[in-house]
């Protein structure tokens, strides 16, 4: 990835985006210039930053959570392969279950606000951390079990000097998908069980909030102030992957070069 | 005469219906002898290191290491497989310790292992670097090093140096020869290679296929020490052709 010409495509675009409004005269309820988003950025930026951190917390709460939660079931899963075999199939459950319709179902359970939506950030960023987890657990070459069994290791050391390590990288490719995943998770979260006292919206609240006021140009801020979350949490995930796996890694060592 | 080392009597090994691996495996191992065990593909060579290791277990007869099951026997016997199988996310110095630090060595001791054991396959000075950064000649190295650090009486080598080039596997051959004059234990060892075999052992076990036997067990009698010069003897290209004639034979049959 080449960072100058990103920068440089994503400066034309503005740049067209700008021209396109001006030009036409396009209404800044419609479509709001790069130039009226940034102002609104900046004259409402405390209550930007303030739903971004909100939401920043709902996720990385979720996303932690998840990563804890979806690695012990991983190393339950790789030591029984009955419980793999009979629960498996559930977590693909946790995949396909439409948050918007069990949203008000956690509103009811545990209500609104902060730990719901992190709560729905947990579910849906789950599935991907077992998933991978499981996989790198459970796909140690026969050859390196076969040397711990030479010296009468217990079950325990084959799973937390073997297969532990062994899946780290799988697991980081299992976090990498996650993080995408809990940012939208929280904020789809926000639009159902997102508190809305005054200073305690999400992005996602914030959202759904300028929508219905046609706020249009601090709307565009709030999307931007999401993607930028989403991107702050993929290259914190890459940076932990780097520190970890750099060493001894392929993958990691390949991100280097590239 | 002492009990052998490793007594396979009659032993047999199936797996369900894909037929027999192995069949009337009568197999006498003395102390420090170097045997190694030839033929062609699927005539279960690997098997029976893995049958000695009890990490399978025969379908009949009966094996006895040191007098004992395979699996009671482990403590004493180091396996070293065809890749060298490192953890990669340990430095070597880690790697080689492996085996003590399953055995409950406490770390100074390990330490103190390890290093004379890096000294002695010649990687001290590569302690630190991660698996990826070695050759593939000296990632074996340190899979011999780890082998040799729990002190095996027996050591079982499963084509360990079947993916290197020739110069590194005629090199690790010699070194193989010098530590096993050292330490005194007993060597079984797979290859598909005629002159390997002939350099390293005392004996050869050829085997046959369909199912896995004996076809000829075959005395080397060149005395030790054996240097790389050997190599370049009549009497070691005789044998060599030799063996080669046992090894058609039992592919032909």
């Amino acid at each position: 990835m080449n960072v100058a010409n990103a920068i440089a495509v994503f400066a034309g675009l503005l740049l067209i985006w700008q021209l396109v409004v001006w030009i036409f005269h396009v209404p800044p309820y419609m479509l709001p210039s790069p130039l009226a988003v940034s102002r609104v950025a900046i004259s409402r930026s405390s209550s930007l930053l303030a739903s971004l951190s909100i939401t920043a917390v709902e996720s990385a709460g979720g996303l932690v959570a998840s990563i804890i939660v979806g690695v012990l079931i991983a190393l339950v899963f790789a030591q029984f392969r009955w419980v793999r075999r009979t629960l498996y199939p559930y977590t693909i459950l946790l995949q396909t279950v439409p948050i918007v319709a069990v949203a008000p179902l956690i509103l009811m359970w545990i209500g609104g606000g902060t730990p719901a939506v992190a709560f729905i950030a947990f579910i849906i960023s789950l599935a991907p951390i077992i998933a991978n987890t499981t996989q790198g657990l459970i796909s140690v070459e026969e050859n390196l079990v076969h040397l711990f069994l030479m010296h009468s290791a217990s079950p325990a050391q084959i799973l937390f000097k073997l297969r532990l390590p062994y899946a780290v990288p799988s697991l980081f490719v299992g976090i990498r998908i996650a993080s995408g995943i809990a940012v939208i998770g929280a904020i789809t979260g926000e639009l159902y069980a997102g508190s809305s006292r005054i200073g305690a919206g999400g992005l996602g609240y914030s959202i759904l909030y300028a929508s219905s006021q046609l706020q249009t140009d601090y709307l565009f801020a709030l999307v931007a102030a999401a993607t930028v979350l989403g991107f702050a949490f993929f290259f914190l995930v890459m940076f932990f992957e780097w520190y970890f796996l750099h060493r001894w890694h392929e993958s990691a060592r390949a991100q280097e070069s590239t | 005469m002492t009990p052998p080392q490793i007594d396979f009597a009659n032993v047999g090994k199936s797996y369900g219906n894909s037929g027999v691996v192995l069949q009337g495996l009568d197999l006498k191992i003395q102390k420090g002898e170097f045997v190694t065990l030839i033929g062609p593909s699927g005539c279960g060579k690997s098997t029976v290191l893995k049958l000695i290791a009890g990490l399978t277990s025969p379908t009949e007869g009966t094996i006895k290491v040191n007098g004992m099951a395979p699996r009671d026997a482990r403590e004493t016997v180091s396996f070293i497989f065809q890749d060298a199988t490192l953890l990669p996310w340990r430095p070597v110095g880690q790697n080689v310790g492996l085996g003590l630090e399953l055995d409950g060595i406490n770390k100074a001791q390990r330490r103190e292992k390890t290093e004379a054991l890096l000294r002695l396959v010649g990687l001290e000075k590569v302690a630190k670097f991660y698996p990826r950064e070695l050759s593939g000649g000296m990632k074996m190295r340190v899979s011999i090093a780890r082998a040799l650090a729990t002190s095996p009486r027996l050591l079982l080598m499963d084509e360990p140096f079947a993916a290197l080039d020739e110069m590194s596997r005629d090199r690790l051959n010699e070194e193989l020869l010098r530590l096993k004059a050292e330490q005194g234990w007993t060597g079984v060892f797979v290859t598909h290679s005629v002159e390997e075999a002939v350099f390293l052992s005392s004996e050869i076990i050829v085997l046959a296929t369909h199912p896995g036997r004996i076809h000829k067990v075959f005395a080397i009698d060149l005395p030790f020490p054996r240097t790389a010069a050997l190599r370049e003897t009549a009497e070691f290209g005789a044998l060599v052709a030799q063996v080669s004639h046992i090894l058609r034979g039992a592919i032909a049959q």
